[in-house]
């Protein structure tokens, strides 16, 4: 049975890098909080991850097989969150939707979760190893 | 995957915020500074900001598309057009051949809280980029 590297990782390469693609989503939203008719946006976390879970292994850069005995890449984990627009609870009369303190809280979750899959992560890779070295 | 972005965008944020900080401190201090004359007077500034977009490539693009992310720009600064005050002081060595000074038309409430709004949205750009730079960092002690 050949050894799947990404199936031991699981989820949480995908997870990781949208968590770090919502990070900057929410960054761009603070940054422009003053910047008259900027919209607020976010990423559909959930439908975001459930594509980039369909999509490992099927579209994306892969490595080019020039030869037979090539084997086939693995894929990078493809991150492609389509952004959509925050609805403004109370929007700015210069046409300003974001709401700073939402954002901010919305930052700090973010963070704590992208620590969360760090984590995870972390206890995969010990686990592999401890495998390796079988101590 | 990076978080190289998030330090460009609250980096453009923080350089925003900072020269509306300027601004305001020039507008401030410059809140009683009378002329003789009305061209020659101050008057109140404020910078236009405006947003960059930047696809996920880094290419400056027009408008928010389905993935295009937006630094702070600052457009240029204008000058308030609200009209002058003008103060009847025949003694002041400044005063017009009517005895009027004119006097900047520096509106000090506005300008507090363009100051304090500033100040505010700076903190939490800093914020973002430390909580960034920790995230980073322990990315790059991943598996160790």
């Amino acid at each position: 049975m050949p050894f799947n590297i990404d199936a031991a990782l699981g989820i949480h390469p995908q997870a990781l890098a949208l968590r770090a693609r919502r990070a900057e989503v929410l960054a761009a939203n603070l940054a422009n909080s003053d910047t008259p008719n900027y919209k607020a946006r976010d990423i559909d976390f959930r439908a975001a991850l459930s594509g980039a879970v369909a999509a490992q292994g099927t579209n994306g850069l892969t490595l080019a097989a020039t030869d037979v005995a090539h084997q086939p890449g693995e894929n990078g984990a493809g991150v492609n969150a389509a952004l959509l627009y925050r609805t403004p609870m109370q929007p700015s009369i210069d046409g300003n939707t974001v709401d700073q303190h939402l954002e901010y809280s919305q930052f700090a979750q973010n963070a704590l979760q992208y620590q969360a899959s760090l984590t995870f992560l972390g206890g995969r890779i010990k686990t592999l190893l401890t495998a390796i070295r079988g101590d | 995957m990076s978080f190289s972005s998030v330090f460009d965008i609250a980096g453009s944020a923080l350089s925003a915020q900072s020269l509306r900080l300027n601004v305001t401190a020039s507008n401030l201090a410059n809140a009683d500074s009378a002329s003789s004359s009305a061209g020659a007077t101050y008057r109140a500034r404020q910078p236009v900001f405006a947003a960059a977009y930047r696809d996920a490539l880094g290419v400056a693009v027009n408008g928010p598309g389905s993935s295009a992310l937006a630094s702070v720009t600052v457009r240029g600064i204008v000058e308030s057009q609200a009209p002058l005050r003008s103060q009847y002081s025949p003694g002041h060595p400044l005063a017009d051949k009517d005895g009027y000074l004119h006097l900047p038309n520096v509106n000090i409430v506005e300008e507090m809280a363009n100051m304090i709004s500033a100040s505010r949205s700076y903190q939490s750009n800093v914020e973002v980029i430390n909580t960034s730079k920790q995230l980073l960092q322990r990315t790059l002690t991943l598996g160790q």
